[in-house]
């Protein structure tokens, strides 16, 4: 991105300002003593050293800046000061052409789960390899004295490994038991309990068989799984919260006796003056008191033309305001407005939705049971056959061992990492495991139309029928606006910047500039002819250049779609599924993208919650729906649908209740994430089905009373290591190194790129 | 045995030292930013005086 060719976009376009004032840095940031504050901001441009580089020099440069760091990983910037102003972070950023966000969150918040199922691991691990060296002599017929001295050393070993690592898992079988229930960890804990409490008695009485190390392997292994899991789940909840958090914390009001205060969102009640800048968003539902500006609609309604506002229009929470400052009342609270209702529509759908069973929640509710009778129905056995009940003991939990759940705990995890892991290198960000599993299952695809099949960014048709001396002018005069259609005209300039006398941009109608003499207008026909005759009839939604009233040049606006937009629909629709389009915008456009598409289904005007409710219409049917949109009307949608995605440019909103997330442009990441899923499910059956076959080889040699904690151990780890060399598989072995850097550098090989450079 | 009895304590006291040396590791964030680790040992500093000894390249 910028950094590898540092200055070239200042020509190209209007550098994309965050918008976060000192203001809104200063409440954002946290104090810590001694006069130092700091602020954590989300830069997920970053992605190279010499990113970091950059913004460390370039921001240890401030005045008042003790202390900044990005973190490469999560791509943050944390930045300390001291004083009570912030430095111009934001700015500096901007200039080094980083566009950054404000953090959702604590960062410093230790992720308590993950520190106890590390610690877990790692005791584990430690003593699973040390009692496994004590074992190993006691396997190859250590004598007596030695034996008994081992097996003491390894009770030693194995209490901190069953207070660090079997904690988690007496826990968790503890509440459900309490609540009647059954799940996977009931038959683990009672398993490691049992086999500590046997291989005690065993090491009290100098009997030779002693289960210690199954017991610290079988925790190690499955707080491996668990941990993946885990890591899996967070690593890209923190993404997906990091990104750019589009609603504003806070807006500026005017008090009665005139004076201006910054006040957070949740502070603002209705009644209040609020004064809204050029470039910030709507916080609250409001109606304008004063000013005239257009305001972009595409994320709240998915109107891809921006609106005009004037005094007495109302305004919904989550638009942006494009050419000039309005003053505005707020007409109802953050939590009544736009934005709450579409979260609580969000809420409802989420709770209709029938609650998914993950694959291995379903094989453990079959397992626990089964396991527990085998084991029981083996012991009352072998005490009605021997009468000896230790004997009898000893081999019903020697049963309940070599049943290890290691290949159930650890085959599903191990797949889903693995295949979080390779769309995570192709710009997929997965929300949790199940999302894969749902996803695997979809027959029909919904997709919302601005921001998700188009760019939500017009682009000029015609620029070639334009006269190039036209055309500059016009790019000239649309590089001082912020207005879409603006920056469109303006990205097609070579950057010749000319002196004009004065440039003034009239909100609702275009923009106006004087050169020696000559008065130019770009905008809306009428107005930029000055109401003079010449405008044809049928063209009010044009775009013209004219000078000093006569008409020079007429520009025509498309809404950009995605790259292969197209060819991904094509090829949804022969692998079979079902594709659709529902959007909020008006039927004209809505039919002129469908057509470029291919798509004969479709459905415009749609209200949000008419969405959602076309997509729970198609689940009653009993299809299976993937929902992929991005705006905040499509936030109930989402969260109704089988299975969800949004872009990485959707609203918070949308982001957080899709199930997946695509950073890159390219609508592919659909059909891919849909045949890495289907994949990963059939390695996953494949885990299962041979964790069965195991199961059912095993079992009768344990009944049978010929499994030894050596016999144990080898079983355990064997049935763990085949079943994570299978998802492996998932790569497809070495097509996977080619691939490691992607063209465009991001985001997991800039890494490699600065390495190169 | 004897040589056991001293062995054994010294695998211990290793075990437990690098499980110490571990979690301490983890708890000073050195496991925060892994990537970042491995591409700051790239980053050139430039603000270091060049050394009048070494050959100029």
């Amino acid at each position: 991105m910028s950094c590898c060719a540092p200055g070239t976009e200042l020509a190209l376009e209007l550098p994309a300002t965050t918008g976060l004032s000192a203001e809104e840095i200063l409440l954002a940031s946290r104090p810590l003593g001694d006069g130092l504050r700091q602020i954590d901001l989300s830069a997920p441009a970053v992605h190279c050293g010499g990113c970091i580089q950059a913004i460390e020099s370039g921001l240890r440069k401030l005045d008042g800046v003790e202390h900044a760091r990005v973190n490469l990983s999560s791509k943050r910037v944390s930045v300390r000061w001291s004083g009570e102003t912030p430095p111009p972070i934001a700015a500096a950023l901007d200039r080094l052409g980083y566009v950054c966000h404000v953090f959702d969150g604590d960062p410093d918040e230790k992720d308590e789960t993950f520190t106890e199922l590390i610690r877990g691991v790692a005791v584990s691990g430690l003593a699973s390899a040390n009692i496994m060296l004590l074992s190993v002599s006691v396997w190859s017929g250590a004598e007596e004295a030695t034996r008994d001295l081992f097996h003491w050393l390894s009770a030693l070993i194995v209490i901190p490994a069953l207070v660090f690592g079997g904690r988690i898992f007496f826990r968790s079988a503890w509440s459900a038991l309490r609540h009647g229930r059954m799940n996977m960890d009931v038959p683990i804990s009672v398993g490691v309990a049992m086999a500590f409490l046997m291989s005690i008695y065993e090491t009290i009485n100098h009997g030779p068989h002693a289960y210690f190390d199954a017991s610290a392997s079988l925790l190690f292994f499955l707080l491996i799984g668990r941990t993946l899991d885990h890591v899996m789940r967070d690593k890209a909840r923190v993404a997906v919260k990091g990104l750019a958090k589009l609603g504003s914390r806070g807006a500026m009001t005017i008090r009665d006796d005139g004076s201006h205060d910054y006040v957070p969102v949740g502070e603002i009640e209705p009644g209040m003056k609020l004064l809204i800048a050029a470039g910030e968003r709507v916080p609250v539902d409001a109606l304008v008191v004063a000013g005239n500006s257009d305001l972009d609609v595409s994320l709240v309604t998915g109107e891809s033309d921006p609106q005009g506002v004037s005094p007495g229009s109302s305004l919904q929470a989550g638009t942006l305001n494009l050419t000039g400052p309005l003053t505005l009342e707020a007409s109802a609270a953050a939590r009544d407005s736009f934005l709450a209702e579409m979260v609580r529509l969000m809420e409802a759908a989420e709770g209709g939705r029938a609650r998914y069973r993950r694959i291995a929640d379903r094989a453990s509710a079959l397992y626990a049971p089964l396991v527990h009778l085998t084991a029981f129905v083996t012991f009352l056995g072998w005490m009605a056959a021997s009468g000896d009940w230790h004997r009898a003991i000893t081999i019903a939990i020697a049963v309940l061992i070599i049943t290890c759940p290691c290949a159930l705990g650890l085959a599903v995890p191990i797949v889903q990492v693995v295949a979080a892991r390779r769309l995570f290198e192709k710009g997929v960000m997965v929300k949790d495991g199940s999302a894969m599993e749902r996803l695997a299952e979809v027959d029909s695809v919904v997709f919302d139309k601005t921001g998700t099949l188009t760019l939500g960014r017009p682009n000029v048709t015609n620029a070639r029928d334009v006269d190039p001396d036209a055309l500059e002018m016009a790019a000239a005069i649309a590089a001082h606006s912020r207005h879409p259609l603006s920056m469109a005209i303006a990205r097609l300039g070579k950057g010749r910047a000319m002196a004009f006398d004065r440039v003034a941009e009239v909100p609702g109608l275009g923009m106006e500039a004087s050169l020696g003499g000559a008065t130019y207008r770009l905008g809306r026909i009428e107005w930029a002819l000055d109401g003079a005759a010449g405008a044809q009839r049928g063209e009010q939604d044009g775009t013209i250049l004219a000078r000093d009233g006569k008409r020079v040049a007429a520009f025509h606006f498309e809404d950009q779609l995605r790259s292969d937009a197209a060819a991904t629909v094509a090829g949804l629709k022969a692998s079979g599924l079902d594709v659709e389009m529902l959007t909020g915008d008006r039927e004209a456009a809505a039919a002129a993208v469908a057509g470029r598409l291919g798509l004969t289904h479709f459905h415009a005007e749609v209200l949000p919650g008419d969405k959602s409710s076309r997509v729970a219409a198609l689940a009653a049917a009993g299809r299976k729906v993937l929902m992929v949109g991005d705006g905040l009307n499509d936030a109930p949608a989402l969260a109704a649908a089988h299975a969800s995605m949004a872009p990485a440019t959707a609203a918070d909103v949308g982001r957080n209740a899709a199930d997946f997330v695509f950073l890159r442009e390219s609508l592919s990441a659909v059909p891919l994430a849909i045949e890495v899923s289907r994949k990963a499910g059939r390695l996953i059956r494949q885990n299962i089905a041979f964790a069965i076959c195991y199961n059912i080889v095993a079992v009768p040699i344990a009944v049978l009373g010929h499994v030894t904690p050596l016999v144990a151990a080898i079983a355990m780890s064997l049935s763990s290591v085949v079943v994570i060399s299978n998802a492996m598989r998932l790569n497809g072995g070495s097509g996977r190194k080619g691939e490691a850097a992607p063209a465009d550098g991001r985001p997991a090989g800039g890494a490699m790129l600065a390495a190169a450079e | 045995m004897t040589a056991l009895i001293l062995l054994i304590p010294v695998a211990l006291l290793f075990a437990g030292g690098s499980l110490a040396v571990f979690l301490w590791a983890m708890q000073s964030g050195q496991y925060d930013d892994l990537d970042g680790a491995a591409v700051r040992m790239l980053i050139d500093p430039a603000e270091e005086p060049a050394d009048p000894r070494m050959p100029k390249p």
